[in-house]
């Protein structure tokens, strides 16, 4: 097993048990009566779009980042393909 | 497939070119505002990773009852494109939470349903690269296991209580939400097929050169 899998491997059991405790979070409770909105408190004002660009960007990042993957496997598995068959041809020669 | 491969690419490029125009033009959803077009993304990445899933599943069932070493490459690509597709709507779902519910995570029956879903596809990958000798079978049960989870995600917002949307939001979509929906849905299921070829042609390369080395030893 190479560092960096081992690695991963041990950032992904961290996190099985660390998202889960700050994921029960629970929502905040409803207001005792109804607020202006501007009068929020800066966090219930979240603007949208920060979270619609990120949202996309990890749709995009995965999507690129899973194709340069692939195309960096295969070209190494062809190129390992390629010299196993040049030696299997000169055994077959001698 | 080896010529289908081609336009599919073509086909697939196309629609993710186009896609952010569509998702842009489409109105505002009246209570979530903005934030509701993280949608057009989400849900069609959650599509992909159903068709990934039934396909591992059934793939492994032929592994299982007919001992098709090619159903096993098979398998084997789309238990990793489920994982990836599954990440992808596990990250954007929260985003999406974050500004609708005010909260990053539920503990709700799809939520955790979907999450246990994608564990079971990450565990089917953490067998195959580990698991040794005789894996292939072992796998092809979790992948049943995993297709089998299925129907559980989809129909969990219907039949128990959640904070996530209902199922017939898709079917109620209006034109002007549906199109773009339906386009970003077309390729996500395009892009999985594009991905899931080029994965198995990893997969039929890695197995000539196992045959090879056999050859070489012999």
């Amino acid at each position: 097993m190479t560092k960096g899998v081992k690695v991963a491997g041990l950032l992904f059991v961290i996190a099985l048990f660390v998202v889960p405790a700050f994921a029960m979070q629970q929502p905040p409770s409803p207001p005792d009566g109804f607020v202006p909105a501007s009068s929020l408190p800066g966090q219930e004002q979240l603007p949208a779009a920060p979270l619609v660009i990120v949202a996309y960007a990890v749709v995009w990042l995965l999507v690129l980042g899973y194709l340069w993957s692939i195309w960096n496997r295969l070209a190494r598995a062809e190129r390992e393909l390629a010299d196993v068959s040049r030696r299997l041809a000169a055994g077959q020669r001698r | 497939m080896k010529k289908l491969f081609l336009p599919l690419l073509i086909v697939t490029a196309a629609l993710f070119a186009y896609a952010p125009f569509a998702i842009h033009y489409a109105p505002y959803e009246s209570t979530m505002g903005l934030v509701q077009k993280i949608f057009y993304f989400h849900v069609p990445s959650w599509i992909a990773m159903f068709c990934a899933a039934v396909v591992c599943g059934l793939a492994g069932a032929m592994v299982i009852f007919a001992g098709r070493k090619d159903a096993d490459r098979v398998a084997q690509a789309a238990a990793e494109l489920a994982v990836v597709f599954g990440l992808m709507g596990l990250l954007t779902g929260p985003l999406w939470g974050r500004k609708a519910w005010g909260v990053w995570w539920q503990w709700d029956a799809r939520l955790t349903s979907a999450l246990v879903m994608w564990l079971v596809f990450v565990a089917y990958l953490l067998l195959r690269k580990y698991g040794g000798a005789g894996s292939e079978k072992l796998s092809a049960v979790l992948a049943l296991f995993g297709m089998a989870n299925v129907p559980f995600v989809y129909w969990s917002v219907n039949v128990w209580r959640t904070v996530h949307p209902k199922t017939s939001v898709v079917m109620t979509l209006k034109p002007s939400m549906g199109i773009p929906f339906l386009l970003c849905s077309v390729a996500f299921v395009a892009l999985f097929t594009v991905l899931l070829a080029a994965r198995v042609r990893l997969e039929n390369v890695r197995a000539s050169i196992d045959e090879l080395y056999l050859s070489l030893e012999d």
